[in-house]
């Protein structure tokens, strides 16, 4: 058998597999919503909250978890009749400099930092498996609950309103789903990974359809396809996933948009 | 009164000058670039700028080479890779700023990587995104000084048409303005200044100035040159208490801990945004 997918190599696939699935789906909607500053902000945020989890010594998810809920509401509450993009930029910040501030008051963090921030799929234990699911199983469901509303209020943003569903309760419900799909990934891929994989494959996807479904399908696809030969390439290499990852996904885009080009010059006008 | 509020030896400090200076220059030019960045709605790619410019000069350092010439590099590299794959229009802005960060922090992990393996140095990775005002050594001033007058002159120099193209691109082009040279110029401006700071005074302290007290200015008033110089005011205002009350921290508690001076400016620089926006309707902007 070939080592790459024995003993705890079964794990890395795994995981990965799962946050490939619910990257690409919820990648998805940010591309559609425009909302690749959030997808940026709320897993680069939500770290101070594992270095706060690692200060005063409880369960890592759950300082994510505060923090990337707390980063979501600060967002969509900030963003409010305001520009989002400097709400955005500015929660972040904030979660950051509360970052700094639990960073100081701890000594023997610095390879950590590096983990969280570039991720470390192949040292993933068997107990991080059950909270991972359990929380895309949450994350897939919420997603399904929201899909129609986040798609009509992503393409036709005034249709929404008509049938009840305020534009502001359909964005929190999204910065909440990003949220959570926040906290189950970052432990184990860390923020960039998340980060590439929420952007690259659902940006190339749409290059080569239009119909939301076989869009989200697609991007899924490809999310897997990158996070399975970054770990293989990370397994023969040695060099961290994230590399491989974050070129990977902004390669996909690349072909993508020659395809739609291409085709565009083809098709004529 | 003034003893209680100062701690022994603020004035004295040749760390606190530094800082105050160092902060002074960057908080103006940030100012003066961020108005232009919060009008456009750039404030993403002012913070990947500002993440990029961090990593690439940190792997700067790693390599070999002098870091300066890292972060600048890196800096003028993606502020063109985002201009040519579109940044310029709106729609696909946030994807273009987007799909270079997430390329550009997998080449940084890459980089970071091999240098932790060749000279075991993972604090690098700590130091550039955290960075301190407090750990500047006095060489950088003039740098910090010149390039600062670089991107403060840019903006001087493309003043009015940028602000015309800003507000209104249709009305720009329709006068034959070059809409999209001047859009990328802004963003070579840009990148200057966030690189710069970003590498001085740490990453996140780059995107606070550059976004926050320009958007606290533009809540206040709703003429450019006014909100320039009220959000320069706002921003070396934050930066010399935060360093003041870092300064101070250190004397909190009896186990001498200084706080962070990064946490400080950005919850003051949040403050001020947050009040700018609770304040009563008179005269606000929309």
């Amino acid at each position: 058998m070939n080592p790459v997918f024995s003993g705890f190599m079964v794990n890395a696939w795994l995981v990965a597999t799962i946050v490939a699935v619910v990257g690409g789906a919820v990648g998805f909607f940010v591309v559609l919503r425009g909302s690749a500053f959030v997808a940026h902000a709320i897993p680069n945020g939500s770290f101070a909250g594992a270095a706060a989890a690692s200060l005063i010594g409880v369960n890592t998810i759950l300082g994510l978890g505060v923090f990337s809920v707390g980063g979501a509401l600060g967002i969509g509450l900030l963003g409010r009749r305001g520009r989002h993009d400097v709400a955005t930029a500015l929660t972040l910040v904030f979660m950051l400099g509360l970052g700094a501030l639990f960073l100081s008051f701890s000594i023997e963090y610095a390879p950590e930092i590096y983990s969280l921030l570039f991720g470390e799929v192949l040292g993933i234990s068997a107990n991080q498996l059950a909270p991972t699911i359990g929380l895309a199983v949450a994350s897939l469901a919420a997603l399904a609950v929201l899909y129609r509303p986040l798609l009509l209020s992503s393409t036709l943003p005034d249709s929404g309103q008509a049938r009840g569903v305020t534009p502001f309760a359909i964005e929190i419900a999204f910065l909440l789903l990003v949220a959570l799909a926040t906290t189950m990934t970052v432990p184990v891929v860390g923020t960039a990974l998340i980060f590439s994989l929420m952007i690259g494959p659902p940006a190339a996807a749409r290059s080569f359809t239009n119909r939301p479904c076989v869009a989200i399908a697609l991007s899924v696809t490809i999310a897997l396809v990158v996070v399975w030969a970054g770990i293989a390439l990370s397994y023969q290499t040695n060099w961290p996933v994230g590399f491989f990852v974050g070129t990977a996904s902004a390669a996909a885009y690349a072909t993508g948009r020659a395809w739609r080009f291409a085709r565009r010059r083809h098709g004529g006008h | 009164m003034l003893r209680a509020i100062v701690e022994p030896g603020f004035w004295g400090s040749s760390a606190v000058q530094l800082a105050a200076a160092v902060g002074a220059v960057t908080a103006i030019v940030a100012g003066c670039v961020g108005v232009f960045t919060v009008i456009r709605s750039q404030s993403f790619a002012g913070e990947a700028l500002g993440d990029l410019g961090a990593a690439g000069g940190s792997s700067a350092y790693l390599a070999g080479i002098p870091s300066l010439w890292g972060f600048l590099g890196v800096d003028v590299a993606a502020a063109g890779v985002m201009e040519l794959i579109g940044i310029q229009r709106a729609r696909g802005r946030d994807l273009a700023t987007g799909i270079v960060l997430g390329a550009g922090f997998g080449l940084a992990a890459l980089f970071l990587y091999l240098g932790t393996i060749y000279n075991n140095t993972t604090g690098v990775t700590v130091t550039v995104l955290f960075g301190s005002p407090f750990t500047l050594t006095p060489s950088v001033l003039p740098l910090v000084a010149a390039f600062g007058a670089l991107a403060l002159g840019a903006i001087v120099v493309l003043y009015r048409p940028l602000l015309l193209v800003s507000v209104s691109p249709e009305l720009a082009a329709a006068r034959r303005l070059p809409v999209r040279l001047i859009g990328a110029l802004y963003l070579f401006a840009m990148a200057l200044a966030v690189a710069l700071s970003a590498v001085t005074i740490g990453a996140i302290l780059s995107t606070a100035l550059l976004v926050g007290p320009a958007a606290t200015a533009l809540q206040l008033t709703r003429r450019p040159g006014r909100a320039i110089l009220v959000a320069g005011l706002i921003g070396v205002g934050a930066m010399w208490l935060g360093v003041l009350l870092a300064y101070d921290s250190y004397y909190w508690s009896s186990s001498h801990h200084g706080w962070p001076v990064t946490f400080f400016v950005v919850t003051l620089v949040l403050l001020a945004y947050i009040a700018a926006r609770a304040r009563p309707a008179r005269g606000r902007a929309r």
